[in-house]
């Protein structure tokens, strides 16, 4: 295969735009500094489509794709922020808005979350589906984090990091639809896992307040997730 | 059974609530009743939250007086980690809890009472309002807005945010204070002084106008209870509770807030949302006491800073024993205001003040906790029940205004005694029934643990629910 056959020219929002063949529509927007909302997707882990934000138009395909796992292809002609993505995009945030009990007033994360910044980045003033209020458990029985049920928007970042990067699956989801739920082990108490080695990588991946270190106050669960960049670059040295 | 007044709901109060009046046969007031009309359940939505997020949480009870939940809150954080908090972070704490004293009081007199006070009772209720006031006295309308803003703006100073600020956190404060904002709040001071002696002097000067409400505004012996230091002053952060009768003579001393449930029932009225509490040792109703700026200046033996001090002493002349007239709140007020400023002073010139160590770590080491604060208008307790993962189980608030519900509810079937003769309804009556309840300044939002607007109705009804005469104000 030539050098040639490997890169592709697409066009995303009329702007010409090179990329290598196994890069997917998210990358080479973020390349070229074109902003794509995204709320499931971290660099580091395997994208996976779950949370719809990063949804595009592609010309001659009446389907919105996801960015974030779809690949690019010669010729391709991409658009980001059409009216139709925009009410999208702001209809999926009020869904999950809606979904569960999100009160940023009273959160540990308050000021530092993904989901509350998107949506003001977005543009999302009201939320126009009625909320669902559901009883949800916090489980503190982990010595020192916490996941609060109310704030998870089930993205799998924790279940794909304990999985990818710490190797220990600690985390999945068991339940369908609107009944998901992460769990820990099989179903139990964070607390009485044997498999988690309580690294907090689950923690800092968090989008949102869902999990956090014991002990935060409102506000303060600021997140620190460089080290994702920093492992998976040492990582692949040493491979 | 003769007729019912209805007044709903009470105007340039802090809530909704509505008040009515019953009325003999002859037309003469038998029974009058203040109802609160809402509820919140604050208690029962923290159940399954991390005890953490208890002080932001149970400060959303209000929006006027948050930083007293926060405090209370905090405090009850405090001992479910069975910790003592860096001295410096307490002493940052008090600044705020007074700093929150002075904008609270300033909103109660200048916005809420000045109106009644400077226009009259009787003057028409459109120009009865903080607008009235600026036109008829502007420098009296600034200065309460400045005092107002200047409490404020200290809260922002330390707390990052004027409402609900999180800095105030279980094990102390979340920052230690910084020297450009030690030296910002220092220098308004003096500003402070200038204004509320200004205002102090205004008002004594005033109060020869209102000797019929002096008389009749809740005039009458009960027991006062307050937070009191080890040295019998002045205190709204720490110390120990005090109760003293209507003689000014100390009933029961140096209780210690924790053991609160020996001394203070709740009862729960029927007509009522808000729950009446009562001293313990007397029953109820017998126990009725009253809290917040008058019941304080009764208990203790000085304020303990000088120019309080001498304020205090002429307040307490006016009366042999207790100062017993509910009317005399607003004076307290602005003792207490004189008092804020004066103590956030001292505080502010400690030697640690700006002590970097603010904030003590730890985990759930006690299943139940209680704290207790002075907020501006009396006495608050927050008691929280958490299991052994420090998630809530259990939370009791008892609310200032709620100590005072017995005493509003007698204080607003005397001034109806005192006012109401006959069928008609005057505006001055009707005034005069929702002044006597503005003088407690009652935080109803807070006491029902609800939210709202307060326009007013008055509903005069014949025996056969007919009605007779009605009068409304929009809220």
């Amino acid at each position: 295969m030539t050098i040639q056959s490997q890169i592709k020219t697409l066009k995303i929002d009329g702007r010409d735009v090179g990329a290598r063949a196994d890069e997917t529509i998210l990358e080479v927007a973020r390349e070229n500094n074109i902003f794509i909302p995204t709320l499931c997707n971290v660099d580091g882990l395997t994208p996976i489509g779950a949370c719809r934000m990063c949804l595009v138009e592609i010309k001659g395909s009446n389907r919105l794709l996801p960015a974030c796992v779809t690949h690019v292809q010669e010729g391709m002609e991409v658009i980001t922020n059409s009216e139709r993505l925009l009410t999208y995009r702001r209809l999926i945030l009020e869904l999950i808005f809606s979904e569960r009990n999100h009160n940023c007033a009273v959160c540990v994360s308050n000021g530092h979350c993904e989901l509350q910044a998107l949506a003001q980045k977005i543009g999302m003033t009201h939320v126009h589906f009625p909320y669902l209020f559901p009883h949800l458990k916090v489980d503190a029985s982990n010595l020192r984090f916490v996941i609060d049920h109310n704030r998870c928007i089930l993205c799998t970042r924790c279940v794909r990091v304990c999985d990818e990067i710490e190797g220990a699956h600690t985390w999945d989801v068991m339940g369908r639809g609107i009944d998901a739920r992460v769990i820990t082990d099989l179903n139990q108490e964070w607390g009485t896992s044997e498999t988690c080695t309580s690294c907090s990588k689950c923690v800092h991946i968090c989008p949102t307040g869902a999990l956090f270190e014991k002990g935060k106050s409102v506000t303060e669960m600021a997140k620190r997730q460089q080290f994702l960049a920093y492992l998976t670059l040492m990582r692949s040295k040493k491979s | 059974m003769g007729q019912t007044i209805l007044i709903d709901p009470v105007t340039r109060i802090e809530g909704h609530a509505k008040i009515t009046i019953q009325l003999d046969n002859e037309g003469q007031v038998q029974d009058a009743h203040l109802h609160i009309a809402q509820f919140r359940g604050f208690e029962k939505l923290c159940e399954g939250r991390p005890f953490q997020e208890m002080p932001s949480l149970m400060a959303r009870v209000c929006g006027i007086c948050p930083v007293s939940h926060l405090v209370a809150a905090a405090k009850a954080c405090d001992a479910l980690m069975a910790v003592q908090i860096p001295p410096p972070a307490a002493k940052l704490r008090a600044i705020i809890n007074l700093a929150q004293l002075i904008q609270s009081h300033a909103v109660s007199f200048f916005y809420l009472a000045s109106p009644d006070l400077l226009l009259g009772m009787d003057s028409a209720p459109e120009k009865r309002n903080i607008f009235g006031v600026l036109q008829a006295n502007p420098g009296l309308a600034r200065d309460g807005i400045r005092l107002r803003q200047m409490g404020q703006q200290m809260i922002e100073l330390l707390g990052q945010k004027r409402i609900h600020p999180a800095w105030i956190v279980p094990g102390g404060v979340s920052a230690p204070l910084t020297t450009e904002h030690r030296s910002q709040m220092l220098q308004m001071i003096p500003e402070g002084y200038t204004l509320i002696e200004r205002t102090l002097s205004w008002f004594k000067r005033s109060l020869n106008n209102y000797r019929e409400e002096t008389q009749s505004f809740a005039n009458f012996p009960s027991l006062f209870i307050g937070l009191v230091n080890k040295d019998g002053e002045l205190e709204h952060y720490d110390g120990h509770l005090r109760v003293v009768d209507s003689m000014g003579h100390i009933v029961t001393d140096k209780i210690d807030p924790t053991d609160y449930q020996e001394y203070v029932g709740e009862a729960v009225e029927p007509w009522s949302y808000l729950k009446s509490t009562y001293y313990k040792p007397l029953g109820y109703p017998q126990g009725i006491y009253r809290v917040g700026p008058l019941a304080r200046l009764n208990i203790i033996d000085r304020c303990g800073t000088p120019s309080a001090d001498q304020e205090w002493a002429e307040f307490r002349e006016l009366h042999r024993g207790a100062v017993l007239s509910s009317f005399y709140y607003h004076y307290a007020r602005l003792i207490e205001i004189l008092y804020a400023f004066e103590k956030i002073e001292r505080l502010l010139n400690e030697p640690d003040i700006m002590d970097k160590h603010v904030r003590a770590f730890a985990g759930a080491n006690n299943m139940e906790g209680i704290g207790v604060s002075e907020a501006p208008r009396g006495f608050l307790i927050h008691h929280f029940k958490i299991d052994e993962n420090g998630l809530m189980k259990w939370a009791n608030l008892i609310i200032a205004t709620g100590n005072n519900n017995l005493a509003m509810n007698r204080g607003v079937l005397q001034v109806a005694k005192h006012f109401i003769t006959g069928q008609t309804i005057t505006e001055g009556m009707l005034n005069r029934v929702e002044a006597v309840i503005r003088s407690f300044d009652p935080c109803l939002s807070c006491s029902t643990h609800a939210l709202g607007q307060y326009p007013l109705q008055i509903q005069l009804l014949a025996p056969n629910g007919e009605i007779l005469d009605e009068v409304k104000t929009e809220g």
